[in-house]
């Protein structure tokens, strides 16, 4: 991968051809694993996270919690999702990502329905091209939905950068690795609160704040469509033939 | 894989709802208000063997932080670049909450946060610390080592590094006959290159309030907490939601406009220890 000499072309369009703030194809897709409670498949452009929840389910008795449930998060990259073969072992990198992915959905997941229980959520990156914790945190709104475990409301993540001194949407390897700033966001827009936030690069006071509104307006983006695949999902024929929702 | 901690001291309301009332009236347990961080004292150089180490004590919260410089290779995508390596270790001893064992999320998260702020925002000039491009670089080890804990790592943490970084001493090169290159004296005089200093500004989320600088029952009874680094123009140069809460649009911006303040207070402590240690040297 080697540094574009521009990320910004002279009609104002980004390295894939996209307008600052626009976002990068999405696709979504629920219900896939047949085993798990819930799943959900996501890809923003080129990035693809798979995501699996189990639960709630009886928890282990040392980490089980009287008043609700626990949440496990795993957070894990393909040996083949990125440019090089990736060591499945956890790296430093990986165990972070789970931290800040649980502790966002610690205040979303309704816990206090389900003591003493586990509810698992297993994100496995299957390719990599920037933004995967985001990335993970839809994939892992929409697998929550599917298990039918009561969420305040669905959320969504998506990262903003800064190349060549403008903000963008959604920003894809490159502009990870050579920009100026990389900051996720993962946001429940419905209820208009943030659950996760991390900065790596530098920002005026000033970009950090429009970097927050950005980053909620596409996620409001993001979450339409979350809604509209799981009203797709859910239509049901009746003996006529008709769609009922 | 993460999990909910269950080990956490169970917080009684009543005692949250006390801490509450009492923000009300504009105080805290501690009698500070709410931008005021705890009593700061740094003391530089207290280990001979490292090649700069710092000692902060933040309220009670104790850090001590050293750095090691030695010979490496630099990463093959920087070949023009030294190496930094940021660890932390919650040793059991600084507190009931920390277990032996190998960096759990916690140290990992905190030395990551140290790293990323120090690296992207280039606080250290990673060019200077080049020896041979793509070949033998210095590489700078910052091991953090938690010795009291008394809420608020992170602000602590970051203090000890940058204060150990600006008083740490580059080992000495010779280079031998044969062409190979050794290390002669593990400290000189020649300090590390500098190109900026940065703070951390943690604060706390409890009820509707924002408060600086947590001590550990705050810690506790908190919603969420904040972390932001900035420089000394004022810029942000890394940023870490930590805990399990959320925040509104407002309170992101409000802890902004408070974190930036209090970033002030730090920076001049953190001058004020500098200056000092350069008067006992």
């Amino acid at each position: 991968m080697v540094r574009p000499e521009k990320f910004i072309d002279d009609s104002g369009r980004r390295v894939d051809g996209r307008l600052p703030n626009e976002l990068r194809p999405i696709k979504m897709q629920i219900g896939l694993l047949k085993n798990a409670s819930g799943s959900a498949l996501v890809e923003y452009g080129l990035t693809k996270v798979i995501v699996a929840v189990y639960g709630p389910r009886e928890s282990q008795k040392f980490v089980s919690l009287p008043d609700r449930a626990s949440l496990r998060v795993r957070y894990h990259m393909a040996p083949f999702s990125t440019e090089e073969r990736k060591n499945p072992v956890p790296t430093r990198r990986e165990i972070e990502l789970s931290k800040v992915l649980r502790e966002s959905l610690e205040s979303i997941v309704m816990t206090n329905y389900f003591p003493r229980t586990t509810i698992d959520v297993f994100v496995e990156v299957l390719q990599s091209d920037g933004g995967t914790r985001t990335v993970a945190a839809t994939a892992a709104s929409l697998a929550l939905a599917d298990a039918g475990i009561p969420i305040k409301a669905l959320f969504g993540g998506v990262a903003i950068g800064k190349v060549d001194g403008v903000l963008v949407v959604d920003i894809n390897e490159v502009e990870d690795m050579y920009g100026d700033a990389d900051m996720p966001i993962i946001a429940a827009p419905d209820l208009g609160l943030v659950t996760l936030y991390q900065l790596n690069g530098v920002l005026s006071k000033d970009e950090f704040q429009e970097a927050f509104d950005m980053a909620i307006n596409a996620i409001t983006r993001i979450v339409n469509m979350e809604k509209e695949t799981l009203k797709s999902s859910y239509q049901v024929e009746n003996k006529e033939g008709d769609i009922e929702k | 894989m993460s999990i909910t901690p269950y080990r956490v001291p169970v917080v009684p309301k009543i005692k949250r709802d006390n801490y509450i009332k009492l923000y009300e009236k504009g105080f805290r347990t501690d009698e500070r208000d709410f931008y005021t961080p705890r009593k700061i004292c740094i003391k530089t150089n207290v280990l001979e063997k490292a090649n700069g180490s710092s000692l902060v004590k933040l309220g009670n919260t104790t850090i001590l932080a050293g750095i090691k410089i030695e010979l490496g290779q630099p990463y093959p995508d920087t070949p023009n670049e030294g190496v930094l390596q940021v660890h932390a270790e919650l040793s059991p001893l600084a507190s009931s909450l920390f277990e032996p064992g190998p960096p759990d999320e916690n140290s990992i998260e905190l030395s990551r946060v140290i790293d990323r702020s120090l690296r992207d925002p280039k606080v250290i000039d990673f060019n200077s610390l080049i020896i041979n491009p793509g070949n033998k670089a210095w590489v700078i080890w910052i091991d953090l080592y938690a010795l009291d804990y008394d809420g608020n790592l992170f602000d602590a943490s970051m203090l000890a590094t940058m204060s150990a970084l600006y008083t740490a001493r580059m080992p000495e090169l010779e280079e031998l006959e044969t062409g190979e290159i050794k290390i002669k004296n593990k400290v000189s005089n020649k300090p590390i290159k500098i190109n900026k200093r940065i703070v951390s500004v943690t604060t706390a989320k409890i009820g509707k309030y924002i408060i600086v600088d947590p001590n550990l029952d705050e810690e506790i009874i908190s919603d969420t907490r904040s972390v932001l680094v900035f420089d000394e123009e004022g810029n942000i140069v890394g940023a870490q939601k930590t805990g399990m809460g959320s925040y509104t649009m407002e309170e992101i911006n409000n802890t902004i406009e408070i974190s930036s303040k209090a970033s002030q207070v730090y920076f001049k402590l953190l001058e004020e220890a500098l200056e000092n240690e350069k008067l006992e040297r």
